[in-house]
């Protein structure tokens, strides 16, 4: 089983993004749980959202304390809300940042995998303006999902609520974050 | 059709397929959704329900029990302070033996005031003389509210049933959940045959009469015979729908690896699938540990719970409520059922998760550790800081 932690601000989209990977991975065939935390909810507050993913059916209902993933959406939070707390030592830490792998490693102190990618410029890019996406295709990258499978559900998601032009921009900033994790993790 | 969704959509997913004539309800966290998607279905046109958007959950209740007695199909939803709100009228509606189904969003009960789980409200509601089912999971929530139809509207039963679901944790939770087709679930539950409706005016009856020393008593025996005829009403419903989605409820409890089991856990709700991943941990180290998950909690099924856990040597049963003054409710519960047996396990009371307090897979192995040595009778806290 795979535990995910999301680190978001309240209006980022990481609750919403962390649904939708639990929608990706059922499409696969896995057994999914997708939570948020739920405190004193207002825009731009820290907020925390969780998946679990396995082969086999889900029963625990508690919290995620070492996850397997954690993904800073925002990241301000890299300092304040200790994303690595709890992170296995060969987990990931998946950050939204101009900054180098080695720069946040000195920062976190994190042994394990880090990846980096510059989700709010992919979605300036995009025309989305929202780094939840672009965090998302960079998980659905770690994670080692099918991408056209992602995509696929993502594109089926988003049109029950966007427009078509803005679906499209948004499938943009999935393959675009998918690609710059990918890379970075190549790289490594 | 596997889909993912919140216990929330779970349980407006039941209600559409259900399709009631009358649904009256005030949102509260963390029920809001349920009533917000039911609305929705409303507004799209694609129920064809009269949604009474009411002023407060007294009025939710109160216009249930009208509708109920004209002789519609009626549902709501609500939870903690909205439960604690419209509690007068709950006593009134499982008196008047209307068969209202309310999904319970479990949340604590103020004060302090608090938003997440835990089952002071259902506990304020036990001895409502309603029917209290407990869901593990939101598929479980999905099909309860499903079951609870048939159980509540049985002629011999005719009483509101309460579906419980943990606030948060299932309602707020998006998970697996495999719905059946629209048209099953129609015509599982059926056309709804209301006794004696108001609206049937060649036939004129009387609700909710004043019942003095002479008439009360009699008034409250039957109550309690609708609460007998339930078990037997409930292990019918559970077979057909079983049969129906493939899904093998059976019983008035789920034993869990309790057959040999040496240790036991009784609670109810969502901490049963946690108890259940720490049951196989250490079944794999080879002790000798079991679960037993309550669903139906009242009518309180004493005998066959005697039956199951008598061969057990310790059990902890886990109270997510204080009943403050004594044990646990469900402890109570639990312990009365044996009090005639001279063959029993020795009991420990938990009380865990109060407020929304999570309840981990190590602190339920730490249960199960704790229970060797504890001392019968013994009342104690998962996870409290003393």
């Amino acid at each position: 089983m795979k535990e995910i932690r999301w680190h978001g601000r309240g209006g980022q989209g990481a609750k919403t993004v962390s649904q939708i990977l639990a929608q990706i991975n059922l499409r696969e065939g896995k057994h999914v749980q997708s939570f948020p935390e739920y405190g004193p909810e207002r825009s731009g507050a820290p907020i925390r959202a969780y998946n679990r993913i396995s082969d086999e059916e889900i029963l625990i209902h508690s919290g995620v304390y070492h996850p397997d993933i954690s993904v800073v959406v925002d990241e301000s939070l890299l300092e304040s809300e200790n994303p690595t707390e709890g992170l296995k030592p060969d987990g990931t830490l998946v950050v939204n940042t101009k900054r180098s792998p080695d720069e946040v490693r000195r920062l976190t102190g994190f042994s394990g995998e880090i990846v980096c990618l510059d989700a709010d410029k992919i979605a300036q890019e995009a025309g989305t303006g929202f780094p939840n996406v672009p965090m998302l295709g960079a998980v659905v990258a770690v994670l080692g999902s099918d991408p056209k499978l992602a995509e696929e559900e993502l594109r089926e998601t988003l049109s029950h609520r966007l427009p078509p032009e803005v679906v499209e921009k948004n499938l943009q900033a999935f393959r675009a974050g998918h690609a710059a994790a990918k890379g970075a993790r190549q790289n490594a | 059709m596997k889909k993912t969704m919140t216990g929330h959509k779970a349980v407006a997913e039941a209600m559409r397929q259900i399709e009631p004539d009358v649904v009256a309800v005030y949102p509260i966290t963390p029920q809001s959704e349920i009533a917000e998607y039911y609305a929705q279905y409303v507004a799209d046109g694609i129920v064809h329900t009269e949604l009474v958007p009411v002023e407060s959950e007294h009025s939710a209740m109160s216009a249930c029990v009208g509708a109920a007695a004209a002789g519609a199909r009626v549902m709501t939803a609500t939870a903690s302070q909205g439960l604690a709100l419209m509690i007068e009228i709950v006593y009134i509606a499982a008196s008047m033996r209307l068969p209202i189904v309310m999904a319970l969003a479990n949340r604590a009960l103020s004060g302090p005031i608090n938003i997440h789980c835990d089952h002071s409200d259902a506990y304020l509601a036990r001895d409502a003389g309603v029917v209290h089912i407990f869901a593990e999971s939101a598929q479980e929530a999905y099909d309860w509210m499903i079951m609870a139809q048939r159980i509540a509207e049985h002629e011999n039963v005719r009483l509101p049933v309460v579906v419980n679901l943990d606030g948060f944790t299932l309602t707020h939770s998006v998970q697996v959940v495999e719905p059946l087709p629209d048209e099953a679930v129609k015509k599982f539950v059926g056309e709804f045959k209301p006794a004696y409706p108001l609206l049937d005016v060649d036939n004129p009856s009387t609700w909710g009469p004043f019942a003095m020393p002479d008439y009360y008593f009699e008034l409250k025996r039957a109550q309690q015979a609708g609460m007998e005829a339930v078990p037997e009403v409930y292990l019918q419903v559970q077979e057909e729908y079983s049969k129906l989605s493939g899904r093998p409820y059976k019983g008035f409890f789920e034993a869990y690896r309790l057959e040999d089991a040496e240790r036991a856990i009784v609670v109810m709700g969502s901490t049963a699938g946690t108890a259940k991943v720490v049951v196989d941990e250490l079944r794999a180290k080879g002790e000798k540990v079991g679960l037993l998950k309550v669903w139906l909690w009242r009518p309180f099924p004493k005998e066959e719970i005697v039956k199951a856990l008598s061969h057990v040597s310790k059990v902890a049963v886990l109270d997510r409520a204080f009943s403050f003054g004594n044990m646990g409710a469900l402890y109570l519960d639990v312990t009365s059922a044996f009090v005639h047996q001279d063959q029993r396990p020795q009991f420990v009371n938990y009380i865990y998760g109060l407020g929304g307090r999570d309840t981990t897979t190590e602190q339920l192995a730490q249960v199960f550790e704790e229970l060797k040595t504890a001392q019968p009778g013994e009342l104690r806290y998962i996870g409290l800081r003393e």
